[in-house]
């Protein structure tokens, strides 16, 4: 069966689904939140500049009018496109995720491979409520990242897998 | 009593040792040499007072004292379960590696310890490229004879069970090592087309420069460049301009020949029956890399543009414990650059198998082709572009977007070069991927040692329907690249490559 299965199949096989859970519906603002802060300190500065060199005229108008059009369009996009895409899912043999916004990436896992379960949560995350998950394996370009999920799940999550590692003691290189 | 007759009957507290008694000869030497800016420093302060060379002289002799403390702070032992290591005087440490951590033995000697029989040896764990100061354990100053039996011990004589594959019927017997590699002195050929002599040549003009500078020598008043002035001052620019370029080109070929000379001299690759392969190579400094077959997970074949030009290849192996590159703590080159067809053999020696390396590999057709056209072409055509705009702000004069021209050629036919590049092929053992023009490589990564698989679309791979395919694994590079393959066929190579992973995540989310 093995072998059989090294040639490439006649019919082809279904395409793989995205994951089947959506991460909390809070992490939306909380991106929304946390992209304004950093285009706010863009702002703040070029309005300064505007300020204080009063010389400078219509370019320094140009330049901070172009920034905040960007900055709205990326708030406003970006967490809800980020929110459609980010997704993950544990099956018994592996645990699989999709993730980014622009450039997408899956990831998937053999749950006997894993070697570590963390959850983590910043200081912005925790006034949302969220937790982030992170996956290691013996690979350092292996990690699996789920982002903005609810802290209950999240913890319930590290447990499952935790429990399910524990299950095979290999070494998982 | 030798760490070889320690480790098969342990007694219950295994006596340290000390490094060979010879190191006295050597550690001062090297304090001396280490704190040569210092000295200098003192000689130049000191002189001033007059006092310059005793405060020297006290520099020397603090030097040679903390070389021969080295000696006598420095202490090791192997337990049955640890390798552990004691240092310093004043601020002690005590480093322990367990033997069953212990993945790869690099045992190298510079000039001075080779004509004493010293050694370095350096055990690597799995660990030893991610810290700062490595998680493998040093030991600068071993018997030749007794790092040899020290290397037989830690990596045959496991605590717990023999490396698989050993060939349990004679385990430590006269060990018939087979030889799988030797350096032929006519791949020395190869050497130029390596290139490794650019940074030399790069250092010695630097230093060149900067120590006519320093001395306020004007070049043009040397006599060997005053003489090249008068030959070329008469010739056309073009001429001279070549002839220069031909000069360079022929130091850079001599000293990327002196380089690979001084590194892979007296190559040699054998595998033991026990279960490891060793590299021996080095003129000068000598170097021997052990390398646990267990812990082998592919081998990759790199084949640098002029490299392959010349019809050559270069061979790394891809093991846990050993990180990718070429670096001192990096022992990964199994096979040194010399002809592609024996780098080919090489490497399916080691794989057991020639399938991964003789497999024809699946192109990634005309869409991967257009996507590196794309992106190679739009480089240019921003060089091109801000060449232009310069000249048009009149910033530039016209030839700069002229000659920024040449670039569009070029860049097509790196990406031609590159779409070639492109493939992928799953054997029975390995996924085989391919990429690269400048620098090719052809990666053959066991299947076993896949431990995930990331497949990531960017916003424009999406529209083309490709995705990049990427199997992660514990060794070499941690991530192998399947680039710009169909959307289609990337879950084919998943499947074939890792069996019923993907099962449980396809169809209908039902």
């Amino acid at each position: 069966v093995i072998l059989g299965s090294l040639s490439v199949p006649d019919q082809p096989a279904p395409d793989l689904r995205p994951p089947r859970h959506r991460v909390s519906a809070r992490a939306v603002r909380y991106w929304a939140v946390r992209a304004s802060a950093g285009w706010a300190v863009l702002g703040i500065a070029q309005a300064a500049w505007l300020v204080l060199a009063s010389g400078g005229g219509s370019w320094h108008v140009i330049a901070l009018v172009a920034t905040v059009v960007l900055a709205a369009a990326h708030v406003t996009v970006m967490p809800r496109w980020r929110y459609a895409v980010h997704r993950w899912e544990t099956a018994p043999g592996a645990v699989y995720t999709q993730s980014g916004w622009f450039d997408q990436e899956r990831r998937i896992a053999p749950v006997a491979r894993i070697q570590t379960v963390d959850t983590e949560r910043g200081p912005l995350e925790q006034l949302f409520g969220l937790a982030n998950v992170t996956v290691t394996t013996a690979s350092a370009a292996g990690a699996l990242e789920i982002k903005g999920l609810d802290r209950e799940v999240a913890d319930r999550l590290v447990d499952e897998l935790t429990a399910a590692t524990q299950a095979d003691a290999e070494d998982a290189t | 009593v030798t760490a070889e007759g320690a480790a098969p009957a342990p007694p219950p507290e295994t006596p340290w040792r000390r490094l060979s008694a010879r190191m006295l000869l050597v550690h001062p030497v090297q304090e001396v040499v280490r704190a040569m800016p210092a000295l200098v420093g003192l000689v130049v302060a000191g002189s001033g007072s007059g006092q310059g060379g005793r405060w020297a002289l006290i520099g020397v002799a603090l030097a040679i004292a903390a070389g021969t403390l080295r000696w006598f702070t420095t202490r090791y032992r192997v337990t049955p379960e640890q390798v552990q290591v004691r240092r310093g005087l004043l601020r002690r440490s005590l480093r322990a590696v367990s033997r069953d951590r212990v993945r790869t033995i690099d045992v190298s000697a510079n000039p001075l310890q080779r004509v004493l029989g010293l050694v370095r040896l350096t055990v690597g764990t799995g660990l030893a490229e991610r810290g700062p100061r490595g998680g493998g354990v040093r030991l600068d100053g071993l018997d030749a004879r007794d790092a040899t039996g020290l290397r037989d011990a830690l990596l045959h004589d496991r605590p717990r069970g023999a490396a698989p594959g050993a060939d349990q019927t004679a385990p430590e017997e006269v060990a018939a090592e087979t030889e799988l590699a030797r350096l032929r002195p006519a791949w020395l050929a190869y050497a130029p087309f390596t290139l490794s002599g650019v940074l030399t040549v790069g250092a010695i003009g630097g230093f060149l420069i900067n120590t006519a500078d320093d001395l306020h020598l004007d070049p043009r008043h040397l006599g060997i460049v005053h003489r090249a002035g008068d030959v070329l001052g008469g010739a056309p620019l073009v001429l001279a301009i070549v002839v220069a370029l031909l000069a360079v080109a022929l130091l850079v070929a001599v000293c990327s020949t002196a380089g690979y000379a001084l590194a892979f001299w007296g190559y040699r690759l054998t595998r033991h029956p026990s279960g490891t392969l060793h590299v021996t190579r080095g003129l000068l400094s000598t170097r021997a890399t052990t390398i646990e077959e267990r812990r082998l997970r592919g081998v990759e074949l790199t084949q640098p543009l002029l490299l392959r030009g010349a019809g050559g290849a270069r061979c790394d192996a891809i093991a846990t414990g050993l990180g990718a590159g070429r670096g001192a703590e990096r022992g990964t080159t199994l096979f040194p650059p010399g002809p592609r067809a024996v780098a080919a053999r090489v490497a399916a020696d080691v794989l057991r198998t020639t399938e991964p390396v003789t497999v024809p590999l699946t192109p990634h057709g005309p869409r991967a082709r257009v996507r590196r056209f794309t992106r190679a072409l739009s480089g240019s055509a921003v060089i091109v572009a801000a060449a232009a705009a310069g000249a048009i702000a009149g910033i530039w004069p016209d030839t700069v977007w002229e000659v920024a021209l040449v670039t569009v050629p070029l860049a097509a036919a790196l990406a031609a070069d590159r779409a070639r590049s492109l493939g992928h092929a799953v054997t029975p053992t390995a996924l085989v991927a391919r990429a690269g023009s400048l620098v090719r490589r052809r990666a053959m990564l066991s299947r076993e040692g896949i431990i995930g698989i990331t497949l990531r679309r960017s916003f424009f791979q999406r529209r083309a329907g490709l995705c990049t395919l990427t199997a992660t694994t514990a060794a070499g590079r941690q991530a192998y690249a399947v680039l710009d393959v169909a959307d289609d066929e990337a879950l084919r190579v998943c499947d074939a490559a890792v069996p019923g992973l993907l099962d449980v995540f396809r169809g209908e989310s039902g």
